[in-house]
């Protein structure tokens, strides 16, 4: 049961409904009642100035097909920077496809993925999964920015090995529906961050779910993720952590956290901690909320106009997840894609 | 020249002043001084156009143009500045950022240009250095992890950046010790001119001490009950707020 089966068989039956607990505040089923046709090949796509600022390598996909450079596999202590455009380009069409990307031992991978609706309409799936070696380094910077009226879903599953480092945020700005899934096998030895932030107006939905399996001794895990809600939409994190019979001296932390700014937005967040080890450190935090008036009124009473106080607000308030990430120039790329986003919701 | 006439404020449903009068000339300095609860915090958040203080009757003007009808941060473009009794903590905006934009966003709203970041860096630089301040604390976030006096010459140096027409001070000496009282009252004192009116809220005499108000004024019960010289202020330190019929 997935977008993906009911893209490839064409069967509405394939897809997630309510009835899934995992997918009961994101149903597809009651959403698409006509499956679209495939999209067609296409070759070009309009440039994304967002993504100018980081050096590196690209990768297009358009409409579910690569049609510019290769899938990434870093060689063992190889290094590589790309970014990776998925583009759907056709209005009223539906598409899958599966990019996964292998860093050998020791290799350091900056990947930046890029999601960009440019028609209307379209059902986007995406799934990959991600290896990395022995003492290998990612750091993945995910953004989301799909068209209000398409669905879109990815999924991808993470496969760390011993001393390894893996670091995500996903920047969400939501869609009609959009899903973005991350499972993450932990060996133990190894270290995860898995972050997120969600940027939602209008009628817009953004689900972030994360699935950690800690297997292994002495994993370390920490996750921070953070948004802000407008208008009438709707927010959805599922994080689940489960610790395995033995995984002890893991050290899990989850943190999620969000503003809503209008009386009709919403957020349905599920921390879930599984644990069957009996050495384990985990803390999980949820907070919702609406914006600070004490501190509000402080920034208005220094003469900062109310729109430019929630705009600062709000945009510190998702800065500390924008702020754990790494390289300099792809958190500067998050920094402004976040500020020109909550532009257009305070 | 701040005028307040026969303000009556309430707070919640309930009456906390109640027909408070007060004229402070510009240029001048004028201490209020009340018991616990006599609406020393309502009148410089009504001042400052906090949401929930509700002006039921009277009158505020700040050179003659009416306070009350203008938004918090149209108040501060007209050179309305309040020191908070306890300034907010503002987690991921750092101090620098946050004067600047409040810099510029009053420049904008009187209809001026932007103030440069070499020019705002230099105004920082020595602002801070007046008030003793290490600069690095600027580039953390406003106010986090800052002690009560820290927060405190935080307060002043936004007002020397800010360089308000009317300053009010709420309870500025609540949890400072000795030094950083010395200190802050120093910048405010440094802040004393001819086209500045301050009022100086305070609960205990000890401020005046290093702030010399031109006038006092006691309020209790929600209304001026007393004015007069600092002599005044000296007899409630030694005789309490008991003959105006409310117990310190």
């Amino acid at each position: 049961m997935s977008l993906a089966s009911a893209i490839r068989t064409r069967d509405l039956n394939e897809l997630p409904s309510r009835r899934d607990e995992d997918w009961r505040w994101s149903d597809l089923k009651a959403l698409i009642r006509v499956m679209p046709d495939p999209s067609p090949a296409v070759q070009t796509a309009a440039a994304n100035p967002a993504l100018d600022g980081v050096d590196a390598a690209r990768i297009l996909y358009i409409n579910g097909r690569l049609v510019d450079g290769d899938r990434i596999a870093i060689p063992a202590t190889g290094k590589g920077a790309f970014v990776r455009r998925f583009v759907s380009a056709t209005a009223q069409t539906a598409h899958h496809v599966d990019a996964p990307v292998e860093v050998g031992a020791g290799g350091r991978l900056l990947l930046i993925d890029s999601f960009e609706g440019q028609a209307a309409g379209y059902l986007a799936s995406t799934t990959g999964a991600i290896r990395l070696g022995e003492g290998a380094t990612v750091e993945r910077i995910v953004l989301i920015d799909e068209q209000e009226d398409a669905v879109s879903v990815a999924r991808f599953e993470v496969q760390l090995a011993e001393g390894a480092s893996f670091s995500q945020t996903v920047l969400a700005s939501g869609a009609k529906r959009q899903r973005f899934e991350t499972h993450v096998a932990h060996p133990g030895g190894a270290t995860l961050r898995l972050d997120g932030a969600y940027l939602l107006g209008g009628a817009r939905h953004s689900d972030q779910t994360t699935v950690l399996n800690h297997e292994g001794l002495s994993g370390l895990s920490s996750q921070l993720v953070k948004g802000v809600v407008a208008d009438r939409a709707r927010a959805v994190f599922q994080g689940k952590i489960i610790v395995a019979k033995g995984a002890d001296g893991t050290d899990a932390r989850m943190g999620s956290h969000a503003i809503l700014l209008s009386d009709r937005a919403e957020v349905d967040a599920k921390p879930e901690l599984e644990i069957y080890a009996d050495d384990v450190q985990c803390a999980h935090g949820n907070t919702v909320g609406a914006l600070d008036d004490a501190a509000l009124f402080y920034a208005r009473s220094r003469g900062i106009p109310d729109l430019q106080a929630k705009a600062m607000l709000t945009a510190a308030f998702v800065g500390e997840v924008v702020e754990r990430i790494g390289d300099e120039a792809a958190r500067e790329m998050a920094r402004a894609w976040v500020e020109t986003k909550l532009a257009g919701l305070v | 020249m701040l005028s307040i006439q026969n303000l009556h404020v309430s707070v919640g449903g309930k009456s906390i002043l109640k027909g408070l009068s007060l004229d402070l000339p510009q240029g001048e300095v004028h201490a209020i001084m009340g018991p616990n609860g006599a609406g020393k915090s309502t009148l410089s958040y009504t001042l400052a156009g906090r949401a929930g203080y509700e002006v039921t009757e009277g009158t505020a003007t700040l050179d003659g143009q009416d306070l009350l009808s203008l938004s918090p941060d149209e108040r501060a473009a007209k050179g309305v500045f309040l020191s908070f009794q306890y300034p907010l903590e503002i987690p991921g905006v750092p101090a620098l950022t946050f004067i600047r934009t409040a810099l510029n966003a009053q420049r904008k709203a009187r209809g001026l240009d932007e103030i440069g970041a070499p020019d705002f860096l230099k105004l920082a630089r020595a602002s801070a250095a007046g008030l003793k301040m290490d600069f690095e604390m600027l580039r953390r976030g406003l106010n986090v992890g800052f002690s009560g006096g820290e927060k405190k010459r935080m307060e002043i140096l936004q007002a020397v950046m800010l360089s308000p027409s009317l300053l009010i001070l709420d309870e500025t000496d609540s949890g400072l010790d000795i030094d950083a009282l010395r200190i802050v009252s120093e910048g405010v004192n440094n802040l004393r001119s001819p086209d500045r009116s301050m009022l100086v809220i305070t609960h205990y005499q000890r401020l005046l001490d290093h702030i010399k108000p031109d006038k006092v004024h006691v309020l209790a019960a929600g209304r001026i009950v007393a004015s007069g010289g600092p002599e005044l202020a000296l007899e409630l330190e030694r005789e309490g707020y008991d003959k105006y019929g409310i117990a310190a």
